[in-house]
C-alpha cells in the first residue's frame, strides 16, 4: 500500500506534516464510511503533527473484513486491565445491540482505570476517544463475560488493542462481534510505548502483523491471530457460521 | 437413571489389576479409593453402556485417554475422540442469562436471525434477573421488563420474573443470583454442556459439567442454534488431598490455588480438582471452589461427580444424564497437589485475587465494613459458617456487616434452620445479636459495584472484607477502594475485630 510505504519513511512523514498543520494532508485521509468520522488534527511534541484515524467499514456482522491497516495515537496500559476497568460495571444496564446505548457505552471506555493513569481515554463530555490503538500488558480484558469491554472500546473508535496476552472471554469477545482486532505483542510494547505515540500497524500476507511506533521509530513483530483468524476474517461468528454453512444466511432468515 | 449405575457395584464387575490403567476406571473417579479398591476383588466385562452406531473399534477401552472436559465436549461434539487444541461444534443443553446480558443477547438473536426467529429450545434457556434488581435505576428496571417481553414472545419456560421490587417474596418466580439458582433450581447436571452470559458460569463445573461464560454475541448464536464452536481447553490437575482444617473453607483453597499459580495461571486451560478433601466437601463449598477458576483465568473447573453430586441433582430434578470422568490415561497439562491439613485461611488483598496473603500476617489492617454475600460466599452454609464463628465468639462486631443472601431461598434458610451447636437459633438471629446488618434482599448486589443505590455499595474510599470473587480497583464501587477477599469465616472473624482476622482466633 503507498500510504504504509509513506509511514515507513519517518522523513517523508515529517515533511508533508509540516506543510499542513492546521488541515489534514490528502495522503493521510482514508475513506471513511463512519458518520460519525470526527477530524481532530493534533500536534505531537516529537514530530509527526498531522493524525488521521483510519476508517474501518462498520462493524456490523456479516460484513467481511479485509484485514486494514490502522493508524493513529496509542493509549498504553499495565498488566491485568480487568472489565471493570474497561467499563465500571454501573454502565452495564446500558444495552451493546442498541445503537443509543452502544454510543454512550463508547463515552464511558476506560472510565473505571485508576488515578495512575493520567491520560483519559474519553474526554469528559466527548463520546469518540483521539485514541486508535490501545497497547497493553498481560491478561488484558480479565474478569467479566460482558461484551461491554469490547464493544465500548469499539463504539469509542478504537480499531486494535495490542496486548502481550488476552483473558480469554475478552478476546472471545473481540473476535465474535468484531468491534476491535485483538492483537498479540511478541515482547512488552507497553513499556516501550506511550500514550500518544504515533502508530501504524500492517497486515502481512502470512497473517502476521507489524506495530509501527513513528515516535520511537521502532517496530514489533505481532503474533498471527491463529484459530480467530477465519473467524475475525470473516467478520465475526455469525458471518464465519453463515460461510461455513452453520446457520443459513442473512437473507433467508 | 443412568447416573446411578454408576456407583452401585451390583452392576459393576472389576478387574483386578496392579495396574489403575489396565482397570478401565473410565467410570469412576479417579481419585476414590474405595472405588477402585471394590474393583481389585472381582473381574471386570464392562464398565460403559454399550454406544449406539459406534463401528467395533472405538468401544471397549479407550485407545487414546480422554479428561473429563475432553469427552463431555467430544460426546457433545458428536465425535469419538477430541484432543486440546481442536475447534470443535457443541451441542449446548442449557443456556442462562441474566438482565444485564439478556436484553443484547437476544437482541443479536433478533438481528442474525430475523424479528420473528425462534430460540432453538425454549426449554433449554434460563432466564435469572439478578444483577441489578432493587434499585430506582431506570434503565435497570427497563432490562427486566425488555427480558420479560422476550420470555413471553419465545414461551421461555424458565423465567424467574420479578415485578414487586419493593419486596422480593411477593414474586414467586424470582430467585436471585443466576449460580445459585441454577443449582437449586436442577439445571446444573453431569456430563452437561451448561453457557451462561456471566463469568461465574465455571460455578457449576461443581456438578461435573462442561460450563463456561460467554458474550452476548456467542449467547445470541446459541439461542438460534444450540451450538457454539469452542476449543478444546487442556486440563490442569488439582489434587487437594488431606482432613480439611475446622477453620478452613473452600474459599481458602481456591485462594490458595490462584495465589499460586496467579490470575493468567489456567488461562485456556481446564482446572480439574479431585482428591480426598474434594470428597469431603459439599455440594455449596465444591461451587465456591469453581466458582473463582475464571479469577486463575480458566476456561472452566470440573469436579468429578460422586455420591454427593448425585444426592443433591436427583433431588432436584428427574431429566436424566450421565457422568464422565477422566481416563486413567489421559493427558493433563500440569499437576498441582496439595496436603490441607497443612493449609492456613487467606485473603487476596487489594487489587487482585492473587495476591495472596495469611490471614493473621493481615491483622493490623483496619478495616471499615464486611460484606458477606454473592454467588461465592452468599450461599446457606456460608451463612452458616458465618453464624457458627459468631455464636462460638459471643461478640458483637465492630464494623457495619452486610449481608446478602445469593437467593430467596437462601434467604429463607439464613431465617429458618438451625445453626448447630448453637441451641437451635437461626443465622438470623445470630447475626441480629452480633449487630450485623439485617439480611437484604437476594441478589448479586454490591459485589459488582452497580447502580449508584445499590445497597452496600463502596461508595468511598473503605477497606472492605468481602466473601465475593473480584477486589480489582473500583469492583465493588469507589475506585480508592480496597478488597480483601476472604472465606465466610474470615470475614466473620475480622467483623469482630475490626481488623482482617484468622477465624482460629474464635473458632479454636
Amino acid at each position: 500500500m503507498a500510504i504504509s510505504q509513506q509511514f515507513l519513511n519517518p522523513t517523508l512523514f515529517k515533511s508533508l506534516a509540516s506543510t499542513n498543520k492546521n488541515s489534514p494532508s490528502p495522503f493521510f485521509r482514508l475513506k471513511s464510511t463512519s458518520t460519525t468520522f470526527n477530524f481532530k488534527p493534533l500536534t505531537s511534541s516529537s514530530s509527526a503533527t498531522i493524525i488521521t484515524r483510519a476508517a474501518v467499514s462498520s462493524s456490523d456482522s456479516g460484513e467481511s473484513k479485509s484485514r486494514e491497516t490502522f493508524h493513529g495515537l496509542c493509549f498504553v496500559l499495565k498488566d491485568n486491565i480487568d472489565t471493570d476497568q474497561i467499563i465500571p460495571a454501573e454502565y452495564g444496564t446500558l444495552i451493546p445491540s442498541i445503537p443509543e446505548d452502544r454510543e454512550k457505552l463508547g463515552s464511558f471506555a476506560l472510565n473505571g482505570l485508576p488515578k495512575f493513569y493520567n491520560e483519559r481515554f474519553v474526554v469528559p463530555g466527548e463520546i469518540k476517544s483521539k485514541y486508535s490503538v490501545i497497547i497493553g500488558g498481560d491478561n488484558f480484558g480479565c474478569g467479566s463475560s460482558r461484551e461491554h469491554a469490547p464493544v465500548c472500546l469499539g463504539a469509542a473508535g478504537a480499531k486494535a488493542v495490542v496486548a502481550e496476552s488476552y483473558a480469554r472471554i475478552f478476546f472471545r469477545n473481540c473476535v465474535a462481534t468484531g468491534e476491535i482486532f485483538p492483537l498479540e505483542s511478541e515482547v512488552r510494547i507497553c513499556d516501550e510505548c506511550k500514550t500518544g505515540d504515533v502508530v501504524t500497524i500492517e497486515h502481512k500476507e502470512d497473517g502476521s502483523s507489524l506495530l509501527i511506533n513513528h515516535t520511537t521509530r521502532k517496530e514489533y513483530k505481532l503474533k498471527p491471530l491463529g484459530d480467530a483468524g477465519p473467524v475475525i476474517d470473516a467478520g465475526g461468528i455469525f458471518a464465519y457460521a453463515r460461510k461455513a454453512g452453520m446457520i443459513p444466511s442473512a437473507s433467508s432468515a | 437413571m443412568a447416573a446411578s449405575s454408576v456407583i452401585s457395584s451390583s452392576t459393576f464387575l472389576c478387574k483386578s489389576s496392579s495396574s489403575k490403567k489396565d482397570l478401565g476406571i473410565s467410570s469412576f473417579p479417579k481419585s476414590s479409593q474405595i472405588s477402585i479398591h471394590r474393583c481389585q476383588r472381582k473381574s471386570i466385562v464392562s464398565v460403559m453402556a454399550p454406544q449406539k452406531d459406534r463401528s467395533p473399534g472405538t468401544t471397549g477401552s479407550v485407545k487414546t485417554g480422554m479428561t473429563m472436559t475432553e469427552k463431555i465436549l467430544a460426546r457433545a461434539s458428536e465425535k469419538s475422540l477430541v484432543v486440546p487444541g481442536d475447534n470443535i461444534w457443541v451441542n449446548v443443553d442449557v443456556l442462562m442469562t441474566h438482565d444485564v446480558c439478556g436484553p443484547g443477547a437476544f437482541g443479536i438473536f433478533k438481528r442474525e436471525f430475523g424479528d420473528k426467529a425462534k430460540v432453538w429450545d425454549p426449554e433449554k434457556i434460563v432466564v435469572i434477573p439478578d444483577h441489578y434488581i432493587f434499585t430506582a435505576d431506570k434503565r435497570a428496571n427497563r432490562n427486566v421488563d425488555i427480558m420479560r417481553e422476550h420470555c413471553r414472545e419465545q414461551n421461555i419456560k424458565y423465567f424467574y420474573d420479578i415485578t414487586d421490587l419493593g419486596n422480593f417474596k411477593a414474586n414467586p418466580d424470582y430467585k436471585g443470583v443466576c449460580h445459585v439458582a441454577l443449582a437449586q433450581e436442577g439445571h446444573c447436571r453431569p456430563g452437561e454442556v451448561l453457557l451462561g452470559t456471566d463469568s461465574h458460569t465455571c460455578t457449576a463445573g461443581a456438578f461435573g459439567q462442561f460450563a463456561t461464560g460467554i458474550g452476548n454475541t456467542d449467547a445470541g448464536f446459541v439461542l438460534g442454534t444450540g451450538k457454539i464452536l469452542l476449543k478444546v481447553p487442556p486440563t490442569m490437575r488439582f489434587i487437594l488431598d488431606g482432613e480439611m482444617p475446622s477453620y478452613l473453607q473452600a474459599k481458602d483453597l481456591i485462594l490458595q490455588i490462584i495465589g499460586e499459580i496467579s490470575v493468567a495461571g489456567a488461562t485456556y486451560k481446564t482446572m480439574e480438582f479431585s482428591g480426598t478433601t474434594i470428597e469431603s466437601l459439599s455440594m455449596e463449598e465444591r461451587m465456591t471452589l469453581c466458582n473463582m477458576v475464571v479469577e486463575a483465568g480458566g476456561k472452566n473447573g470440573v469436579i468429578p461427580p460422586d455420591a454427593t453430586t448425585l444426592n443433591y441433582v436427583e433431588n432436584r430434578t428427574s431429566v436424566p444424564f450421565e457422568p464422565v470422568y477422566s481416563d486413567g490415561n489421559a493427558s493433563f497439562v500440569a499437576d498441582y497437589r496439595f496436603d490441607v491439613s497443612k493449609l492456613e485461611p487467606v485473603v487476596a488483598k487489594p487489587h487482585s485475587p492473587d495476591n495472596r496473603a495469611l490471614a493473621r500476617e493481615c491483622k493490623d489492617v483496619k478495616i471499615d465494613r464486611v460484606y458477606i454475600g454473592s454467588c461465592t460466599g452468599g450461599k446457606t452454609e456460608d451463612f452458616m459458617a458465618a453464624a457458627k464463628l459468631f455464636h462460638a465468639a459471643g461478640r458483637k462486631v465492630k464494623v457495619p456487616t452486610f449481608l446478602v443472601p445469593a437467593t430467596q431461598k437462601v434467604w429463607m434458610d439464613v431465617y429458618a434452620l438451625p445453626v448447630p451447636g448453637s441451641g437451635g437459633k437461626t443465622c438470623a438471629q445470630i447475626f441480629e445479636e452480633a449487630g450485623c446488618d439485617t439480611p437484604a434482599s437476594p441478589s448479586c448486589g454490591a459485589c459488582l459495584g452497580g447502580p449508584a443505590d445499590t445497597y452496600a455499595r463502596l461508595n468511598e474510599p473503605q477497606v472492605c472484607v468481602s466473601t465475593t470473587n473480584r477486589n480489582f480497583p473500583g469492583r465493588m464501587g469507589h475506585k480508592e477502594g480496597q478488597i480483601y477477599l476472604a472465606s465466610p469465616y474470615t470475614a466473620a472473624a475480622s467483623a469482630l475485630t475490626g481488623h482482617v482476622a484468622d477465624p482460629r482466633e474464635f473458632l479454636q
